[in-house]
């Protein structure tokens, strides 16, 4: 299969129904994303196809032909990231690659009620929940700065 | 790998005229839509298909239009581009209130909703305001295209009208007269599958179909007739429960289910009748 995975053209040769998720962490050794459930309840996958928030355990290889794909590792030093770890929104981590990919795809200055609707597909046993709404509200003046 | 894939096969059509004949070669193949459904039973290994057909390129199963008050969705409508519709929204905003409903922003970017007419689970969220709105499922063949009333698609549990080579292409939602009314009662707001649905259309001539309470999704028409004809809503309470059958299961209980469904009536027809406060100031 071809498509642009975090900005780079790539090639991999996989079966058309390999989950993304397998081509993802065991051919391409991206193992950011994570596996949860294997069954699209938890979000712990979460990768972006065109912008868009998906469950990589959910999704074939041959319906990511030709699209761009971000993972965790493709988001560089992005003040979500850092919110979550100065914020307390990531505990013990198994939820964050997903989360932070959710709330990406939020665009910036989410309110609560977008936040809540945007990371309900998103399961986290650690933090409540609050720690991680939180750090997203204090990544918004960084991410301004950032778009200056 | 995780998951036993190494045996089957995907079938890639390029184009509609593809897709039947494969269709008709190989009714065995399993169509692919948006995975939400098929992928969670492989993942799970309770799947047998051997091989699939992919559908999820095929545009001509795309796009939403309106033509003379009749809404004409694609098979592989989203629900997310069910919700930024504004056809949809225009048209049919129940439909937009269940897209809302169906699992979290991961499921509503993947799933569609031919995949939710085709995978036939009585709690399909859509499955009531098709019902509501009299629907029709457009069913495309070698042989040509036929058009299906929703209310006649369903045969029993999980089994449907569409031969074994058919494909849905689209869905016909002609607008209701009425005022349309949405309600899912879930464990949680997200993710979770419905323990009951309905949807219903006000007025005088109401209509009303519930979700998880029968083998398929079901019309009440004698319940509507109840209220249509001036009845009080405890008449309907007790007409409805001779329209439904809940079980008891993973969910829910039938106990719950019918206590829920006669409460979901009395709200809809409190919203929508004629005595309602919609009703009340003229319109
Ligand atoms: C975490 C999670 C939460 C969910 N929450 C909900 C919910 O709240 N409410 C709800 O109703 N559902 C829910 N679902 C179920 C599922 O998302 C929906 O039923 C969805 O609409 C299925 O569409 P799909 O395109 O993904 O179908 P697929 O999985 O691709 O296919 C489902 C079935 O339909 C057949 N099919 C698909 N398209 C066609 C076609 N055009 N012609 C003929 N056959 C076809 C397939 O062969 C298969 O049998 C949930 C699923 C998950 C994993
Ligand atoms: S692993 Fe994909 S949603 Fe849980
Ligand atoms: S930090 Fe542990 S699951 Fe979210």
């Amino acid at each position: 299969m071809r498509f642009t995975l975090n900005g780079k053209r790539t090639r991999v040769d996989v079966h058309p129904l390999a989950r993304l998720l397998d081509v993802l962490r065991e051919e391409l050794h991206l193992t950011g994303t994570k596996e949860g459930c294997g069954e699209g309840e938890c979000g712990a996958c979460t990768v972006l196809i065109d912008g868009h928030p998906v469950n990589a355990c959910l999704v074939p290889a041959a319906h990511a032909e030709g699209a761009e794909v971000t993972t965790i590792e493709g988001l560089r030093a992005h003040p979500l990231q850092h919110a979550f770890v100065e914020h307390g929104g990531a505990q013990c981590g198994i939820c964050t690659p997903g989360m932070i990919l959710a709330a990406v795809a939020l665009g910036p200055k989410p309110s609560r009620k977008a936040m809540q609707a945007g990371l309900a597909g998103n399961l986290c046993r650690c933090t409540g929940y609050s720690a991680i709404y939180r750090s997203i509200e204090k990544a918004r003046p960084a991410r301004k700065r950032k778009r200056r | 790998m995780p998951v036993t894939i190494r045996h089957r096969a995907l079938l890639s059509p390029r184009s509609l005229k593809d897709a039947l004949r494969l269709r008709h070669e190989e009714p065995d193949a399993m169509p692919l839509a948006g995975c939400t459904d098929i992928y969670v039973a492989l993942n799970f290994g309770t799947l047998p298909a051997r091989g699939f057909l992919n559908l999820w390129t095929l545009d001509a199963l795309r796009g939403i239009d309106v033509l003379d008050g009749v809404v004409r969705i694609g098979a592989l409508t989203t629900y997310t581009a069910l919700i930024q519709s504004p056809i949809v929204a225009r048209h049919l905003p129940m439909l937009v209130a269940a897209s809302r409903e169906v699992g979290g922003p991961q499921i509503q970017h993947r799933g569609t909703i031919g995949g939710n007419v085709a995978n036939a689970s009585p709690a399909g969220d859509t499955l009531p305001v098709l019902a509501v709105a009299q629907a029709v499922v457009e069913l495309h063949s070698v042989r040509g295209l036929r058009l299906v009333p929703f209310t006649d698609f369903y045969t029993g549990y999980r089994t449907s009208a569409a031969a074994p080579d058919e494909l849905i292409v689209a869905l016909h939602v002609p607008t209701p007269q009425g005022r349309q009314w949405f309600r899912k009662v879930g464990t949680r707001a997200a993710q979770a599958i419905s323990k009951i649905v309905i949807a219903g259309v006000g007025g005088r001539q109401p209509r009303i179909a519930f979700g998880s309470v029968a083998p398929t999704v079901v019309r009440l028409p004698q319940t509507e007739r109840v209220l249509a004809s001036g009845g009080t809503i405890l008449e309907a309470q007790q007409q409805m429960q001779s329209e439904i059958s809940p079980i008891d299961d993973v969910r829910s209980t039938a106990a719950y289910r019918r206590q829920v469904a006669a409460n979901l009536l009395d709200e809809f027809w409190r919203a929508t009748g004629p005595g309602s406060a919609r009703a009340a100031r003229g319109r």
